[in-house]
């Protein structure tokens, strides 16, 4: 496990490396400087500024102090907002990101799980077609529709949640069910197959050979085995969340991460869109590092082999 | 007792010639025997919302790519004495098709108001006058485009990745692998913003960031299906009897691959349709005046207060289309692997 | 019931399974008795109807299968009249049954001292703990060692053979009355499969349970099987006691059967096999089914399906060539063989009750 864990975290770090000099490699053939967005300068200001942000020194010097910062956490300075660091940026925005993500995966996957589950035991029913209908819909909407129309009708039009601002639980409302509809709708599609599957596994046949209820049966084996393999969409989930969340926290006016990605890249602020980057894939890497654990806590089978190795 | 209405005469117990008993023919097969894609074939076509689909597709294709024909004015021509023209569909007088629209509680006709004249735009205008119905077949062809070369590369780049990582095996294998897990560990999005900002926001710069993220689902379904089939006993038999790995892979593995590619296939296209649509959203793909069902509805949500068609036809496009691809392809993947459904 | 000693009695059940081909007529007019602490094998190629029949017993057919006619009688009761609450509580309490394929019939996510417990919980009503130290008992009893231990195992940390004396614990947890074995040693190895077969002599000898034995094998039911029923087709063609069936068989079925079956006097080159395949069952022929493949074939058996004819009180076959009216046959040289040896059974046999009545007489004198 420990051999198995450190491995893991010694591809991480190695991935982490690669997207850092790529994108720091990508930035330096980037047209513009944190000057495009200043009117005229004297030579002496440009200077000045060029020194701030370290634009002075050759390329390679830079990229060893870039480096040399992304192992501290400092992505250096914005260019769009001058003075601000970058990592200081990004902390301070990081949490509503957080919280509306989490929130968004966390009633995706449920309910998700919900509808997959009754689709696969009442297969062939309307019940099923529903549920089925339910998640091409929302797999096939793209999040930045779904936000427009839940803004308009629930924010504007019906006036059920507060809109464009911050602050408190219910302006997450929104832009949790905008960022929840993708996860649902694949939990959903993931869950029917893994159960159908596993409904028509021998263990199932085994099951109500025992004499087992259709309850009993979906509760006591169908269920766990079914739910394991969810583990791994897990990984996939965030991204989506990841991506989606840059429309929607626009949309909604949401100071987080997916939103100033967006500003960033319309301001070509290259130091800020770079440490957005390496936070991004750290997120995901840490996402997929903790699934895969996870699944070799709950899976007897992965359980077992993973003490041998 | 089996039915005894006839009589037994005692010639019927005469034993029955070898000759004759070939004639009763116990190997008839009543069913007819079908191939692989025959029998897939038979399922999708028996699933109504998947050939709903396909011809939903057809006709958004017809419609795109002859655009030519169908346009009825030039989607790039701004009229700004036109603009925000609400829908007119000449015949019609349905509140939303006849260039009627409610202004401070009573409605009007805005083409009477814009002095338009004979004109008239099935779909209505946008802000600067331009027919929203071109514009939305001029973005639909870009979707589609996008979603032929999604197509392309994924099976140029990921199925030959895949092949080749899962028939190779060993250090080839572990090395292709140990890229593909890093490409992973970046999300897509991520990827693509990037290379768009170092090759200038467009057309070419969206078909190489999608290029480059389409292939790798592909690629890992491929190389898992490979190492399967890869120890099954026609393909040892092949490999005993001293084919070539290019036979062996153009003639056991690519037709046993098949169902899997097509599959993944159909579920890579609404992924770049919609991957092309976010980024023309958020600005930075197809840029004016070229039209994008991304840039449309991007266009259309700053007035859909007022003018919710704006929106709205081109997000039932981009959706119809993206559902109609959805659903096609679980059409596709429930025909080749039919345990799930009846 | 018509006859006390019966615990199951199946008659004149016809299934049909609804494909998008036509019907199947899976199972055409099958009836047989199990009686008390017999083993019944049923024996036929693949397809025969051999697993649909125990199926329709277990109430476990798929839901295209559409029952046509016929009655399964179990404690007076038709099993084929029972809604699904009832059955569950018939299934693995009052006959339970045993799958092919023990790698793949055990729940892998669940430790198997529970798996075991399942059946006494919800039938029994028994709690955690007790239920617990009953399966351990019934570890014990299949043959688990170390079952204190094993008991908190999972399915994978077993072999094949001890996975299915895992499913064996579970099927006789509750003493059932009846219990089916579908081909239970086929996914075995053979010294495995002596094994398995030696437990399920032993564990009936002691519970008295009724054995419904399914297998393609015959050389496994020589040493199981009280009586033997042979399925063709959807039908039964032939049934007796074993050593009918074995030594005295009389539809061409069953010689085909035995024929392909190698025993120790086996000395040809080559092993004959029965030429042909089954019939389809969407379009099943005219008359007798095996006609097509059968060597001894009459004019009849095309146009007419053949009665059961007896051969002795507990001995029937269908075939024509039991008839008054047919001509002598001459069965291929092993089944006389057979047939001579059958011969020389029943002789010692009537010669023992003999010399046993001189021997009570003689004591009396």
């Amino acid at each position: 496990m420990v051999k198995y864990l450190g491995k893991r975290i010694f591809y991480i770090v190695l991935t982490l490396f690669i997207v850092s000099t790529i994108t720091f490699f990508l930035m330096k053939f980037m047209p513009g400087t944190p000057l495009t967005n200043q009117a005229k300068l004297t030579p002496g200001q440009i200077h000045q500024i060029y020194k701030q942000y370290g634009l002075d020194k050759p390329v390679w010097q830079q990229y060893l102090v870039y480096l040399a910062g992304v192992v501290h956490g400092n992505f250096g300075i914005s260019f769009q907002f001058s003075n601000q660091a970058v990592s200081y940026l990004i902390g301070s925005r990081m949490g509503p990101s957080l919280i509306i993500g989490g929130q968004g995966m966390v009633l995706g996957v449920l309910v998700g799980l919900v509808v997959g589950s009754l689709g696969a035991v009442k297969a062939n029913t309307w019940i099923d077609t529903t549920a089925t209908i339910v998640s091409i819909l929302f797999v096939s909407i793209p999040s930045f529709v779904l936000a427009v129309l839940l803004q308009y009708y629930l924010g504007l039009k019906l006036r059920w949640f507060p809109i464009a601002d911050w602050g408190g639980f219910m302006y997450t409302v929104l832009p949790t069910l905008a960022l929840a509809a993708s996860p649902l709708a694949e939990t959903a599609r993931f869950m029917r197959t893994e159960m159908v599957d596993v409904l028509s596994s021998d263990y199932i046949e085994l099951a109500k050979a025992k004499g087992l209820g259709k309850v009993g049966i979906i509760y006591h084996h169908a269920l766990r085995n079914s739910l394991i393999p969810i583990i791994t969409i897990i990984g996939p989930l965030t991204v989506n969340i990841m991506t989606g969340s840059m429309v929607v926290e626009n949309i909604f006016s949401v100071p987080g991460i997916g939103e100033q990605f967006v500003k960033s890249v319309l301001t070509n602020d290259y130091p800020t869109i770079m440490g957005l980057t390496i936070v991004y894939c750290a997120m995901l890497c840490v996402v997929l590092l903790i699934t895969d654990i996870l699944y070799g806590l709950i899976d007897p089978r992965i359980r077992l082999s993973g003490n041998n190795n | 007792m089996a039915d005894n209405a006839k009589p037994i005469s005692a010639g019927d117990f005469k034993p029955v010639s070898a000759a004759d008993r070939g004639k009763l023919d116990s190997e008839k097969i009543s069913a007819p025997s079908l191939t692989f894609l025959q029998d897939s074939w038979r399922r999708l076509r028996k699933n109504r919302a998947a050939m709903i689909c396909l011809v939903i597709l057809i006709i958004l294709f017809i419609l795109a790519f002859g655009s030519g024909f169908f346009e009825t004015h030039n989607p790039n021509a701004t009229n700004p004495n036109l603009a925000n023209l609400p829908p007119k569909i000449p015949g019609i007088d349905i509140n939303g098709f006849n260039g009627t629209i409610e202004q401070s509680g009573t409605r009007v006709n805005a083409y009477v108001q814009a002095h338009a004249g004979n004109a008239y735009y099935i779909l209505g205008t946008d802000y600067l006058g331009r027919d929203l119905f071109s514009r939305i077949l001029y973005g639909t062809r870009i979707s589609l485009e996008i979603a032929l070369i999604a197509s392309f590369f994924d099976l140029a780049f990921g199925v030959v990745y895949g092949i080749v990582s899962g028939w190779m095996g060993g250090r080839v294998d572990t090395i292709m692998q140990r890229i593909i897990e890093i490409m992973l560990s970046i999300p897509n999005l991520v990827v693509m913003v990037l290379l768009i900002l170092v090759l200038k926001p467009g057309m070419s710069a969206i078909i190489y960031s999608i290029a480059i993220t389409s292939w790798i689902n592909m690629a890992r379904l491929v190389r898992a299906q490979t190492l399967e089939l890869k120890n099954q006993e026609f393909i040892l038999a092949a490999r005993a009897l001293g084919e070539s790995s290019w036979k062996i892979s153009f003639k056991h593995l690519l037709p046993n691959l098949s169902s899997v590619i097509i599959i993944n296939l159909m579920f890579t296209i609404p992924t770049a349709i919609f991957f092309e649509a976010f980024l023309s959203y958020i600005g930075i793909g197809i840029s004016a005046p070229q039209a994008s069902l991304g840039t449309l509805i991007n266009d259309g949500q700053k007035n859909f207060q007022f003018l919710p068609y704006q929106m709205w036809y081109p997000a039932i496009v981009l959706s119809v289309l993206m559902i109609a691809f959805n659903i096609l392809g679980d059409g596709l993947r429930d025909s080749f692997d039919p345990k799930g459904r009846e | 019931m018509e006859n006390e000693n019966n615990v199951l009695e199946v008659r004149n059940l016809k299934i049909n399974f609804n494909t998008y081909a036509g019907t199947v007529k899976a199972i055409r007019d099958v009836s047989f008795d199990l009686r008390k602490g017999e083993t019944l094998a049923i024996v036929g190629e693949s397809g025969s109807g051999k697993t649909v029949t125990t199926r329709s017993i277990m109430g476990l057919n798929s839901p295209n299968a559409v029952i046509d006619s016929g009655t399964i009688m179990f404690k007076n009761q038709d099993l084929l009249k029972k809604n699904r609450k009832e059955m569950d509580a018939i299934r693995g309490n009052d006959i339970a049954e045993i799958f092919q394929d023990p790698m793949t019939s055990l729940d892998p996510t669940m430790k198997i001292g529970k798996q075991i417990a399942e059946p006494l919980i919800i039938h029994k009503g028994m709690k955690r703990e007790k239920a617990y130290a009953q399966a351990l008992e019934m570890m014990k009893l299949v043959g688990i060692e170390n079952a204190e231990q094993r008991i908190n195992n999972y399915p994978h940390q077993f072999s094949g053979g001890m996975r299915q004396r895992i499913v064996i614990a579970i099927a006789l947890v509750n003493y059932p009355e009846i219990l089916i074995a579908d081909e239970p040693t086929t996914a075995l190895d053979v010294t495995i499969q002596a094994q398995i077969l030696d437990l399920m002599k032993e564990l009936q000898a002691k519970t008295n349970t009724s054995i419904i034995f399914i297998t393609h094998d015959l050389g496994v039911v020589a040493g199981m099987a009280d009586r033997v029923a042979v399925m063709y087709a959807g039908k039964i063609v032939e049934y007796g006691t074993v050593d009918e069936i074995f030594y005295n068989p009389k539809h061409p079925y069953t010689w085909g059967l035995l024929n392909s079956m190698p025993t120790m006097d086996t000395t040809g080159t080559e092993l004959p096999s029965i030429p042909g395949t089954p019939p389809d069952l969407l379009d099943p022929p005219k008359g007798d089914a095996f006609a097509a493949r059968n060597k001894y074939a009459l004019e009849i058996d095309t146009k007419q399906e053949p009665p059961f004819f007896k051969v002795s009180d507990t001995h029937y076959a269908a075939t024509w060539l039991l008839d008054p009216r047919a001509p002598k046959m001459t069965p291929p040289e092993q089944i006389i063989e057979r047939q001579k040896h059958y011969a020389k059974l029943t002789h010692k046999a009537i010669d023992e009750h003999k010399d046993k009545h001189v021997e009570e007489q003689e004591e009396q004198l």
